[in-house]
């Protein structure tokens, strides 16, 4: 078995722009993490449930809760996958209660409309909350494999995160807050905060698809987390289409030379009805998959450039279901990613 | 037969007979087993050409053309006899650069290259921070604007922050409009939305401003410059101390400066805020909701249709971007990998045949489940008139390119 790209990393991070399936590959990364017989955690932090819709579960409560089992490894261990549901309200009560033991004043600030001030107007604190939760569950001193008080402890943590056009400003909000507030306990758990995100533990993943946009942002997003020292991981290419041609046939395909006489004769051969709507229709068929894969190939040499590490994931024709997720997470798991 | 087996036995005979009634009706079961009607397709050129349009709102997730949707519907607009802006919020490079509005200066510029007509398009790209700015600067005195231009709280919220971006777009559009209204510079305004990472965070900025000025922490941090802090009770001094013990008290300070510097603007931000609000309700608006047919996207979208009939906003319909085309021959997918597989079996050389009959399968698998994703869609949202824009292989990125994507909207084949 191929050994991984990122030893020794505890916290996955998974961004992409909207629209390439950056949840389907962060919930495939969990799963093959997890089935090289590690504990891992999936966070997510947008509000959508959008874990408990591709596992098929219940919809996610503010708390770690076992959703799955990886693929047994070579020894038949299979490692679990627990997620979850950040939400900034529950992590500003919980946050209050654990570090300023706030009793009746806690109820104060709810009273006095602090709480819904500071997760809901006052922008950037929520994404304090956000990061600081995830960072809670990573920290040391938790402890393997019960479900204590302090909460268990986790061999990696997946999360997905915000879209690429947002991440850098989205993890680097600590280092904001850190510059704002001076001095003070928040300046002290935002400058631990910085340290673990941008320490050999963690890494910074980016989702992409074969198009223009897509790839000039995940360009862009790449160079905006090293412009604030935030350690980049591997770009993953999602959605590749089908490659049942050749490079010969594609060509033929796109320059109109197919032998036309050969597709009736196949067609023919294999029982099916042939008339001018299928013939002209395949062949018009394979002339745009021959379009689209020159487009995806222009692309796939830019994403080369970028100088990370690449794995790629095929657009799975009928969606993603559990079943979708766990062939992605072999997949990946092939690649090295896990 | 006693009245129990009587019963029974008519209760029985009931649910056969609805048994029946059920299977002559359709073929299929569960609850919702009768076959929906088809969504009503969405006229963009009736949208498009009345001149009770004033203002279209594109929304929906990222990554479903929302911008591209926006400039070719101004340009088609514009291209019909409009005199249309678009404010475009994060356009590609290229799109910019073709439309002329690669400088972030705030102002609409006009869009060279459009049909000669009566019509006429500018275009411009938000800038959160500068219209933030403008704002400060036209409702405070110069040294008041100064002092709130120059605070930390200020600089971080401006423009580092998320969810500015939304209470900037809907303020800039309420300028447009009224900048519209008073010179008649503009009888169609075409606004692309945020990529919010809810969809709440746009809908809800103008009314989350208002309670954010009428919030009593709000008026709890300028208490001190207004009265004596002691009126307030005991409540007040807690939440006082429990936000300093968090923030500590030189941050509690500086937020409570910036807060007192602002409050003059705060009327001003109100009224302004309520007025685009209504703006937002009014007929001459129109709401397209900007959907892929992937079940995230639609999700999205259907949740944005709940929200803007919640809120009394005039939706126009949906749009489903990037579908992918319909195959020419009616052979299935399962037939095709069968046929497929037959020839490799005769042959394990089977040149390209198979190849082909394996795409052509996917096709039609990636086609049947976008046409089951919409029409599930439509099930829980009849009425919603749409219009379907087929994938195009390439991005837009000059004004050719949009008037393509405009005629797809309207339904025409691409030129």
């Amino acid at each position: 078995m191929s050994t991984t790209d990122w030893p020794g990393v505890e916290l996955h991070v998974v961004t992409g722009k909207g629209g390439t399936g950056k949840s389907t590959v962060a919930a495939a990364l969990a799963l093959s993490l997890a089935s090289r017989g590690k504990d891992v955690l999936l966070c997510e932090v947008e509000g959508r449930q959008g874990i408990a819709q591709m596992f098929d579960v219940e919809p996610l409560p503010y708390e770690e809760r076992r959703i799955a089992a990886g693929l047994p490894d070579e020894n038949g261990v299979r490692g679990n996958v627990h997620a979850l549901h950040i939400d900034a309200e529950s992590a500003l009560l919980e946050y209050l209660a654990m570090y300023y033991k706030l009793g009746r004043a806690g109820k104060a600030l709810d009273r006095f409309g602090v709480i819904d001030f500071a997760t809901t107007i006052a922008p950037g604190v929520r994404d304090v909350l956000l990061t600081g939760k995830v960072f809670e569950a990573a920290k040391d001193g938790r402890k393997k494999g019960t479900s204590s008080k302090s909460g268990r402890q986790y061999d990696a943590i997946v999360l997905d995160a915000p879209p690429t056009g947002r991440i850098a400003q989205f993890l680097n909000v600590n280092g904001e807050l850190a510059g704002l507030a001076k001095a003070g306990p928040i300046k002290a758990q935002a400058d631990t905060v910085m340290t673990l995100f941008r320490s050999k533990r963690t890494v910074i993943h980016l989702v992409t698809v074969l198009e223009e946009m897509p790839v000039q942002e995940t360009a862009d997003g790449i160079a905006e987390l090293r412009a604030v020292d935030l350690p980049v991981g591997g770009v993953v290419v999602n959605l590749v289409r089908p490659q049942d041609l050749s490079p010969e046939q594609l060509a033929a395909a796109g320059d109109g030379s197919l032998d036309r006489e050969a597709l009736v004769a196949d067609l023919s051969a294999a029982g099916l009805d042939v008339d001018d709507a299928l013939v002209d229709g395949l062949l018009g068929e394979a002339r745009h998959h021959a379009e689209r894969r020159a487009l995806e190939d222009s692309q796939r040499a830019l994403v080369a450039r970028m100088g990370v590490p690449v794995y790629e994931l095929p657009r799975l024709p009928s969606g993603v279901d559990l079943g979708g997720l766990y062939e992605l997470a072999g997949l990946l798991r092939e690649q090295g990613m896990a | 037969m006693n009245w129990l087996d009587c019963c029974a036995s008519r209760e029985w005979h009931e649910r056969e007979e609805w048994r029946e009634q059920m299977s002559t009706r359709t073929t299929r079961v569960g609850p919702l087993a009768t076959t929906p009607a088809p969504a009503p397709a969405l006229d963009v050129d009736a949208l498009l050409d009345d001149p009770a349009t004033e203002i279209i709102v594109c929304c929906g997730s990222g990554g479903v053309g929302k911008t591209t949707t926006s400039a070719a519907l101004a340009l088609r607009a514009a291209e019909r006899g409009r005199k249309v802006v678009v404010l475009t919020i994060d356009p590609a490079r290229r799109l910019a650069q073709s439309m002329g509005i690669e400088a972030l200066d705030n102002t609409p510029r006009p869009v060279t290259g459009i049909a000669a007509g009566t019509g006429s398009l500018d275009a411009m790209m938000l800038d959160m921070k500068r219209t933030f700015d403008e704002v400060v600067e036209s409702q405070a005195s110069p040294e008041k604007a100064k002092a709130i231009l120059e605070n930390p709280f200020y600089v971080a919220l401006s423009s580092s922050f998320a969810g500015t971006q939304e209470y900037m777009a809907m303020e800039k559009l309420g300028q447009l409009h009224r900048d519209a209204r008073a010179e008649g510079t503009y009888d169609l305004i075409v606004v692309d939305t945020p990529p919010s990472r809810s969809a709440l965070d746009f809908l809800d900025a103008p009314e989350r401003l208002s309670s954010f000025l009428d919030g009593k922490f709000i008026r709890l941090l300028l208490a001190p410059a207004r009265g004596p802090a002691k009126l307030m009770g005991v409540g007040f001094s807690l939440m006082t101390k429990a936000v300093t013990k968090i923030i500590g008290a030189t941050v509690l300070q500086d937020l409570q400066m910036f807060v007192t510097a602002f409050d003059t603007l705060f009327g001003g931000f109100r009224q302004r805020a309520q007025q685009t609000f209504e703006l937002l309700q009014a007929d001459g608006t129109a709401f397209l909701v900007v959907a892929a047919p992937e079940p995230d996207a639609l999700r999205e979208a259907a949740y944005f249709v709940e929200r803007l009939s919640g809120e009394h906003m005039p939706l126009a319909g949906l749009v489903v971007n990037r579908a992918s085309t319909k195959p020419a021959s009616d052979l299935g997918a399962d037939e095709a990998m069968a046929a497929a597989e037959r020839l490799r079996r005769r042959n394990s050389d089977a040149g390209i045949t198979p190849g082909l009959l394996h795409l052509h399968a996917d096709r039609v698998r990636i086609v049947e489940r976008e046409q089951l994703l919409r029409d599930r869609f439509t099930a829980a949202h009849p009425g919603v008139a749409t219009a379907v824009v087929p994938a195009l292989p390439s991005d837009v990125h000059d004004l050719d390119g949009l008037r393509r994507v405009g005629d797809l909207l309207a339904g025409k084949s691409a030129r």
